[in-house]
């Protein structure tokens, strides 16, 4: 008896959204295990992670505001990955953009400038972050560079640079020392959705832009061509789609996203420019892609779903103790499992009987 | 029950593929050593090499790159590989698919001789006046179930194909009587060099199609048709715009989309992954060459109306069989997906259609109702040009046959003049005697 994967002859629309849920189920059971190992109540861990965030309103508010540049970045990811371009860089493009925001915010500090700041912060973050996802799609192209190593390690340029600008030129002088810039004036923040709420402007933005993605790979040729490109290159070609305009268009735009998503959480919940603006987006966001399939409605629940994790792993430390760093793990294992289970969405498990060499589907 | 293909071979059974499993980058000798698992010395495999090929006259240099063969010697070297390990039982998956008619013919008499010697012989092939010609019984499958097992020398051409596509074969009808008009596909003097490695380099390649007609490539794979179509095609953009001219457009330099919209049209050989996107639905793929003169995009919003409508139509009017309304293109049988394809560029009514392998494995009711469209859209008046290895396809269906060798045109010749022998002798690169290409020019 043999356990073989089987081709499936058309890509399977139930299991493409069941494979999620399954791949949630097993990280829980995962996480179950590891808790147990780790001394603690499973069933209180898991209702510390997933339940409690959500019984108080200040917890929803929360889940939301870590939301928004999850989502934000996912969106433009997955633009990315549809189109077999592989952007791992969204954490420095993120950085890159709350800099170039605050650059604005820093030298209007103090001066009776207007409305216009916060939307050019908004527009010069878009625009930086754009160009810096730029560099590494400039070089795939150029010479031939892996675009997965060089965004990945423009990342760690990225932070430094924020950490010599919050030390050095950028560092409020009554801050104590501290690495950080003054908090940003009025006319330089995002505004709160809700009075003496958390919620903020920004979460707007991330809905429009989920959106926008979604009529976008529905309903227009260049969504379609993104799709294509990714899915048959060759075939692509002779649709008359050129993949380096693409890997281009949709570096910058995923590059344009990291960047406001930055911007939007400094002249946001932060309110000021210091090191540290990021708990891992970028590289979470990834993962949000996956789990919400490439789609744009999938990332809006998957970034919510992570989101609910990083306030749960909160929540799990106040309440049992458990290591903050849980959360990467849990984290961790869900992209595995979710990418492992995508495999079902081609293939079917099926047992074989008869004691005979059974080739595998080519894939 | 086997274990895997090296127990095949130690029980004395040898294969060779349709399609050539050998290293480019090695030599012969090289390739036959990976294929063997004995423990002679590679020098003295070398030797035996060159003895086996003589004596069943099949010439190799055990020192030459594969890459520097012509496809008919790439077989050899398969052929000979397995004679190495002296098999019992030799299976040949259309080993006549790459070869000229002469090369053919030299197989058969090889074969004819490993018959003699006391091997038994698996042919699987789908051109029946072989099997007739070489057999000695035939089984026939279709859909993977088996048909009939007869002897093929008592049944005729059209029995066996009866059998084969289970019912009568459509006829191919030409309307009689087509007008050529003006030209509409001009190529003057093209060259290109290669795209890969081990590409062909197209040279100093000229013809003139004009509306009406249907103008045959044959040749050998691998002589440079890939290039051309590319060429034509736009996936590989000309230096001089004047060499590719579409309706009197010079288009060298335009793109595959611009090309479209001066009425061009185009059919690869490849139907998964280049002339569809596999897992893409058939709306989809007609979008995907709809997109450019269909009236499927409006200021870059798709009208999925008109997408499924033109997959209603080609399903319509080419009888493509699917299990659904909208399958992916990956889930449709090969000559149902091709009829597709074929379908989506025709009915967009091109002035020209450059058509590669139209009928490759593709069933024999297809094929049928491929070629028919392909003859009324000449009738109609559009300029068709087809690409085959299939010699009978050409002569059913061309006005005027040329050949491709090592990135070379022959010049072409009236479908009345192109016998089968003066065909193979230009696609085994001889050229015929000047008088007869001035006779055939003309014609």
């Amino acid at each position: 008896m043999q356990l073989v994967l089987e081709r499936r002859a058309e890509r399977s629309g139930t299991i493409a959204l069941v494979s999620p849920l399954i791949a949630i189920g097993l990280t829980i059971l995962t996480m179950v295990i590891l808790f147990a190992m780790l001394g603690k109540n499973p069933l209180l861990a898991l209702h510390a992670y997933f339940i409690m965030p959500l019984t108080d309103g200040y917890s929803l508010q929360e889940i939301a505001v870590k939301a928004t540049p999850l989502v934000m970045i996912a969106i433009g990811l997955s633009l990315c990955y549809l189109a077999n371009a592989w952007n791992i860089g969204a954490e420095g493009q993120f950085v890159i953009g709350a800099v170039a925001g605050s650059w604005i915010a820093v030298k209007t500090q103090g001066t009776d400038a207007g409305a216009w700041v916060l939307p050019a912060m908004l527009i010069l973050a878009a625009a930086a972050g754009a160009l810096y996802a730029l560099i590494p799609a400039i070089c795939k192209l150029k010479f031939g560079a892996s675009e997965i190593l060089t965004s990945l390690m423009l990342v760690y340029v990225a932070d430094l640079f924020l950490d010599y600008l919050v030390r050095g030129p950028w560092r409020d002088p009554q801050g104590f020392n501290f690495p950080t810039t003054a908090e940003f004036d009025p006319v330089a923040t995002v505004p709160l959705l809700i009075e003496g709420g958390r919620l903020h402007f920004g979460s707007v933005i991330a809905l429009l832009v989920v959106v926008a993605a979604a009529i976008l790979l529905r309903h227009t040729i260049k969504g379609f061509e993104i799709r294509v490109v990714g899915a048959a290159p060759r075939a692509a070609r002779f649709g008359g789609f050129n993949a380096n305009q693409l890997i281009i268009l949709t570096f910058a735009v995923s590059g344009a996203l990291a960047g406001l998503a930055g911007i939007i959480e400094v002249a946001g919940p932060i309110g000021h420019l210091q090191p540290g603006i990021s708990p891992g987006y970028g590289f979470t966001a990834i993962i949000v892609a996956f789990l919400g399939r490439l789609n744009p409605l999938g990332i809006l629940i998957a970034g919510l779903f992570l989101a609910l994790s990083f306030i749960g792993g909160e929540q799990a430390q106040i309440a049992m103790k458990i290591p903050l760093d849980v959360t990467k793990v849990f984290q961790g294992i869900l992209l595995l499992y979710v990418l492992a289970c995508d495999s079902l969405v081609l293939y079917r498990f099926k047992l074989v009987f008869a004691n005979r060499q059974v080739t595998r589907g080519a894939g | 029950m086997l274990s895997g293909p090296s127990e095949a071979r130690s029980r004395g059974i040898g294969m060779v593929f349709q399609h050539f499993s050998l290293f480019d980058n090695l030599t012969v000798a090289e390739n036959v050593a990976l294929g063997l698992d004995g423990e002679e010395s590679f020098k003295d495999m070398s030797a035996r090499l060159e003895q086996v090929s003589k004596t069943y006259g099949l010439p190799l240099d055990p020192k030459r790159e594969v890459w520097q063969l012509s496809v008919g010697e790439r077989q050899r070297i398969e052929i000979v590989r397995a004679l190495m390990q002296d098999p019992k039982f030799l299976i040949l998956d259309e080993p006549t698919a790459v070869l000229t008619p002469q090369e053919a013919d030299q197989l058969f008499v090889v074969l004819e001789r490993l018959k003699a010697e006391g091997r038994a012989i698996l042919y699987i092939s789908h051109k029946l006046e072989e099997v007739k010609r070489l057999c000695d019984t035939a089984t026939i499958l279709r859909g993977g179930r088996k048909v009939e097992t007869c002897n093929p020398r008592r049944e005729t051409a059209a029995s066996l194909a009866r059998m084969m596509v289970g019912g009568e074969i459509q006829e191919v009808k030409a309307a009689g009587g087509r007008k050529t008009t003006v030209p509409r596909l001009v190529i003057n003097d093209l060259s290109l060099p290669p795209a890969e490695a081990h590409g062909m380099r197209l040279e100093h390649i000229s013809f003139e199609l004009r509306g009406g007609e249907i103008f045959g490539i044959a040749g050998v794979a691998g002589n440079g048709q890939d290039e051309l179509f590319a060429a034509l095609s736009g996936e590989r953009l000309s230096k001089d715009p004047g060499t590719v001219v579409i309706e009197g457009i010079a288009a060298g330099r335009l793109s595959i989309t611009q090309r479209r919209r001066l009425g061009a049209a185009f059919v690869p050989e490849e139907r998964l992954g280049h002339g569809t996107a596999p897992r893409m639905k058939l709306s989809e793929n007609a979008l995907l060459t709809g997109h450019a003169a269909s009236g499927m995009v409006r200021r870059g919003f798709i009208d999925t109306a008109a997408t499924l409508k033109a997959v209603d139509r080609a399903t319509e009017t080419f009888d493509v069989r699917k299990a659904k309304r909208d399958p992916e293109a990956a889930s449709l049988s090969g000559g149902n997906l091709q009829k597709f394809i074929v379908g989506r560029e025709i009915l967009r009514a091109p002035a020209v259609l450059v058509v590669s392998q139209p009928t490759w494995g593709v069933d024999a009711g297809a094929a049928a109702v491929i070629r028919q469209a392909l003859l009324d859209l000449a009738t109609a008046g559009a300029a068709v040009l087809v690409t085959s290895q299939d010699l009978d396809e050409l002569a059913e269906i061309a006005d005027r046959i040329a050949v491709m060798f090592h990135g070379r045109l022959s010049a072409p010749l009236a479908a009345s003049e192109a016998s089968r022998e003066k065909l193979g002798l230009l696609m085994g690169g001889s050229s015929l005697e000047p008088e007869e290409v001035v006779h055939a020019a003309g014609a």
